[in-house]
C-alpha cells in the first residue's frame, strides 16, 4: 500500500505563550492521552463496551480549540469526544463512569462513550450520526442571535461529515442568517476506513466553505500552537457570521475497537506518529526553556493519577435500577 | 356561543395566538413568510411579527428541522413547518436520531421543546410523492408525541398544549381538512393526551384519526339509516395512544373497525388492533376489522386515487361484515 498521506515536517517553531498557559495545554493533552490509553485497556478488559473511538493523535485539536472558547459558549461534538468533554471541564470520573454505563456517568449511563453530555459546561453531546450535530449547532446559533446572548457555538465534526447533506445545508443556513457558529472540521484524513481523497472530489475544504460564503481557515491540527492561534483568529472573525476552520490531523489508533486497519500502511501511521502533538510540543517547550523533564514527568504523573482516580470512581459507581428503565423518554 | 370557522382559519388563529403570547415562539419553514404559508396558515404574519420570527427557509428540511432542535435547546420555542410529510423524510434523521433521543441520551439533561407541523395525506390528486400518510411511522418512535387534529376545535386548540410540552411534538394536519368548516365553541378545552368520542353509538365503534374522521362520520350516518348505531372514536393523539379509551369504546360497542389512511402492512391500524386484542379481546362479539389504504402508491387519476383510499362505502361494508 505504501504511504499515501505523507506526513509534513513536524511543527518546530517557537511557542508564543507564557509558561503557565503552555503547560496548562500540555497537561490537557496528556490528560486526554492517558484517559484514552486507559479506555482502550478497559475495553480489552470488557469494562467498557459498545463502540469506543479514541482521540489519540488528535489531542491538539480539542485542547487548542477549546482553550480559545469561553464558559458561556456552546459545544457540539461527535462520537470521538472524550477529549472535548474533558477539556471543557467535565469530570474525568463522570466520563469514565459513563463509559462503564454507571449512573454516576455524565449521561447517567444512558449514553456511553459516544454520548457524553453536560448541561453545566454547555456540552450538547456526543452525536453519533455523522453530520448530525451541524444542524443542531445552527439552531443553537439561531437561539443565541434571537435571544441576543453573548456566546458562540463551536461545532466539531470530522472530514467524513463533509460528504453529508447536513454539512452543506448547515453551512448555508448559518451563513445566510449570519449565525455565530464556529464550524470546526477535524480532518483526520479518514472517514472510518475511506481516505478523504477517495470520498471528496474537492479536497480543499476551504473552497467548500467559501462556496457558502464563509471565511475559511486551515491549520496544522498536530500543532497546538497553530490550532489555538487559528481558532482565536477564527473567533475574531465571527462577528459577522459563521467561520469554518479545518484542523488537519491524524488518528493514530483504529477508527473504533472493531477496526483491523486494512486501509492504511503501518509505515504511514508511524510517520505521522513522529509528528505527534504531545512530544513535538514538549520538545519545543524544552528548547525554549519553558519546560524541564521533571515538570513534564510531574504533569504526566498527575494525568495518570487523575485517570486512576477516575477508574476508581467508575468502579465504585452503581447501576441504575432497572425499575427506572423508562425514565427520561419524556420530561416529567 | 359558537362561531363558524374553517380548519385553515383555526390553525391560523392558533399560530397567531402562540406568536402573540410568547416571545420565544417563532415560525420557521419553507414559504411561511412572504408567500404567506403554503396553505395560507401564516398569511400576514410576516408584516405583523417580522422576519426574525416568521422565518423563511431554503429547501433544506434536514437543516432547518435540525436548527429547530438546536433553537429549542438554546431556549426558544420553535414551530417548524415542514410543507408535507413527504418532504419530512429528508428531515427524518434529525427528528428520529436527535429530537426524539436527546432527553434520554443525555441522561435527562437536555429536553427539546419543539413543535413540528406538517401536512399529511392524500385526496387532492397530488400523486404518489405528495400523498403519503406516514404518521404511523412517527408514532413508532419513543421520545416524540404525535398529534392528528381532525376537528376545528383541535386545529384551534392543540397547538398551545403542544408548545407547552417540554418535549418534541409532531402535528399532522390532513390536507383534505383545510377547507372544512365547523362551529367552534367560545369556550373549549382540548388536551394532547386523550382520544375522543365524536359520535356516540352502541353497536360498533369506528376508530380513526385525521383525514379519515369525516369519512367515518359519514359512514356512521349511513349506518344509522340501516339501524346500526356506530360510535366514532377519534384517536387525536397517535403517540401515546389512549388505550383506555379504546377499551371503553370496545367494551361498550363490542365490535370495532379501524380506519387508517396509512397502508395496511405495519400500519397504525395494526397497532390499534393489537391493543384491542391485548386489552379487550373478551369484550368482542366479532373479529376486529380495518379499512386502510390499498397497498399501492397513490395514483394520480381520480377514480384510482379514490379506490386506493379509505372511503365511507368501504367503512360501511366493513361494519356490515361484522354483522353478517
Amino acid at each position: 500500500m505504501g504511504i499515501e498521506h505523507p506526513a509534513p515536517p513536524p511543527p518546530s517553531g517557537p511557542v508564543p505563550w507564557d509558561k503557565s498557559f503552555a503547560l496548562k495545554l500540555l497537561a490537557d493533552m496528556l490528560r486526554i492521552r492517558r484517559l484514552e490509553e486507559k479506555s482502550a485497556e478497559l475495553y480489552g478488559a470488557s469494562k467498557i463496551r459498545g463502540f469506543l473511538h479514541l482521540y489519540i493523535g488528535e489531542e491538539a485539536v480539542a485542547v487548542g480549540a477549546l482553550h480559545a472558547l469561553k464558559p458561556a459558549d456552546n459545544i457540539v461534538a461527535t462520537y470521538r469526544e472524550h477529549g472535548h468533554a474533558l477539556v471543557r471541564g467535565v469530570d474525568m470520573g463522570a466520563i469514565m463512569a459513563e463509559m462503564y454505563g454507571k449512573q454516576e456517568g455524565c449521561a447517567r449511563g444512558r449514553g456511553g462513550s459516544m454520548h457524553l453530555f453536560d448541561a453545566a459546561t454547555r456540552l450538547f453531546g456526543g452525536n453519533a450520526i455523522v453530520g448530525g450535530g451541524l444542524p443542531l449547532a445552527v439552531g443553537l446559533g439561531l437561539a443565541t442571535q434571537m435571544l441576543e446572548e453573548e456566546r458562540i457555538t463551536a461545532c466539531f465534526f470530522g472530514d467524513g461529515a463533509v460528504a453529508e447533506g447536513a454539512f452543506h445545508e448547515s453551512l448555508n443556513l448559518a451563513a445566510l442568517w449570519k449565525l455565530p457558529v464556529l464550524f470546526c472540521c477535524e480532518n483526520n484524513l479518514f472517514g472510518m476506513g475511506t481516505a478523504f481523497e477517495r470520498a471528496e472530489a474537492q479536497t480543499d475544504l476551504r473552497l467548500k466553505a467559501a462556496g457558502y460564503n464563509l471565511p475559511a481557515l486551515s491549520c496544522d491540527g498536530m500543532d497546538i500552537v497553530s490550532v489555538h492561534e487559528t481558532t482565536r483568529e477564527a473567533i475574531a472573525q465571527l462577528k459577522n457570521g459563521p467561520v469554518f476552520v479545518e484542523y488537519r490531523t491524524y488518528r493514530f489508533r483504529a477508527h473504533s475497537m472493531f477496526d483491523a486497519e486494512l486501509y492504511r500502511d503501518k509505515a504511514e501511521v508511524e510517520a505521522w506518529k513522529a509528528r505527534g502533538p504531545i512530544h513535538t510540543f514538549t520538545a519545543r517547550l524544552k528548547r525554549q526553556g519553558k519546560l524541564t523533564e521533571e515538570e513534564f514527568l510531574a504533569l504526566d504523573a498527575a494525568a495518570n493519577a487523575e485517570v486512576d482516580a477516575a477508574v476508581a470512581f467508575a468502579e465504585a459507581g452503581s447501576w441504575e435500577p432497572v425499575e427506572y428503565l423508562l425514565k427520561d423518554v419524556h420530561t416529567p | 356561543m359558537t362561531r363558524k370557522l374553517s380548519y385553515r382559519e383555526a390553525m391560523r388563529e392558533a399560530l397567531h395566538e402562540a406568536l402573540t403570547n410568547d416571545p420565544r415562539v417563532f415560525l420557521m419553514g419553507e414559504d411561511v413568510g412572504r408567500y404567506g404559508g403554503t396553505y395560507a396558515f401564516s398569511k400576514g404574519f410576516l408584516d405583523e411579527f417580522g422576519p426574525t420570527r416568521i422565518r423563511d427557509t431554503p429547501l433544506s428540511e434536514l437543516g432547518f428541522v435540525g436548527a429547530g432542535i438546536g433553537a429549542a435547546l438554546g431556549g426558544l420555542r420553535p414551530i417548524v413547518e415542514v410543507m408535507t410529510v413527504n418532504f419530512s423524510l429528508l428531515a427524518l434523521d434529525q427528528i428520529v436520531n436527535t429530537a426524539a433521543l436527546y432527553r434520554h441520551m443525555s441522561g435527562g439533561q437536555f429536553s427539546v421543546p419543539l413543535v413540528i407541523r406538517m401536512a399529511t395525506g392524500a385526496s387532492r390528486q397530488l400523486a404518489a410523492q405528495h400523498s403519503h400518510s406516514l404518521e404511523g411511522w412517527y408514532a413508532h418512535i419513543p421520545g416524540i408525541k404525535v398529534l392528528a387534529p381532525a376537528t376545528i376545535e383541535d386545529a384551534r386548540g392543540m397547538l398551545a398544549p403542544a408548545l407547552a410540552d417540554p418535549d418534541p411534538v409532531v402535528i399532522f394536519e390532513h390536507g383534505g381538512l383545510f377547507n372544512m368548516e365547523g362551529e367552534l365553541p367560545d369556550d373549549f378545552a382540548v388536551d394532547i393526551s386523550s382520544a375522543r368520542v365524536r359520535r356516540a353509538g352502541k353497536d360498533v365503534v369506528i376508530i380513526t384519526h385525521g383525514g379519515s374522521l369525516p369519512k367515518a362520520l359519514a359512514a356512521a350516518e349511513t349506518l344509522a339509516a340501516d339501524g346500526i348505531a356506530a360510535e366514532v372514536l377519534d384517536l387525536r393523539v397517535l403517540r401515546p395512544l389512549d388505550t383506555a379509551a379504546l377499551v371503553a369504546s370496545v367494551a361498550r360497542c363490542r365490535r370495532a373497525v379501524v380506519v387508517d389512511e396509512g397502508w395496511r402492512s405495519g400500519s397504525l391500524a395494526a397497532e390499534v388492533m393489537a391493543r384491542i386484542m391485548e386489552n379487550a379481546f373478551f369484550e368482542l362479539d366479532a373479529p376486529v376489522a380495518r379499512v386502510c389504504s390499498e397497498e399501492v402508491p397513490i395514483p394520480y387519476a381520480k377514480h384510482l386515487e379514490d379506490a386506493a383510499l379509505p372511503q365511507p362505502e368501504k367503512i360501511v361494508a366493513a361494519v356490515k361484515g361484522l354483522f353478517a
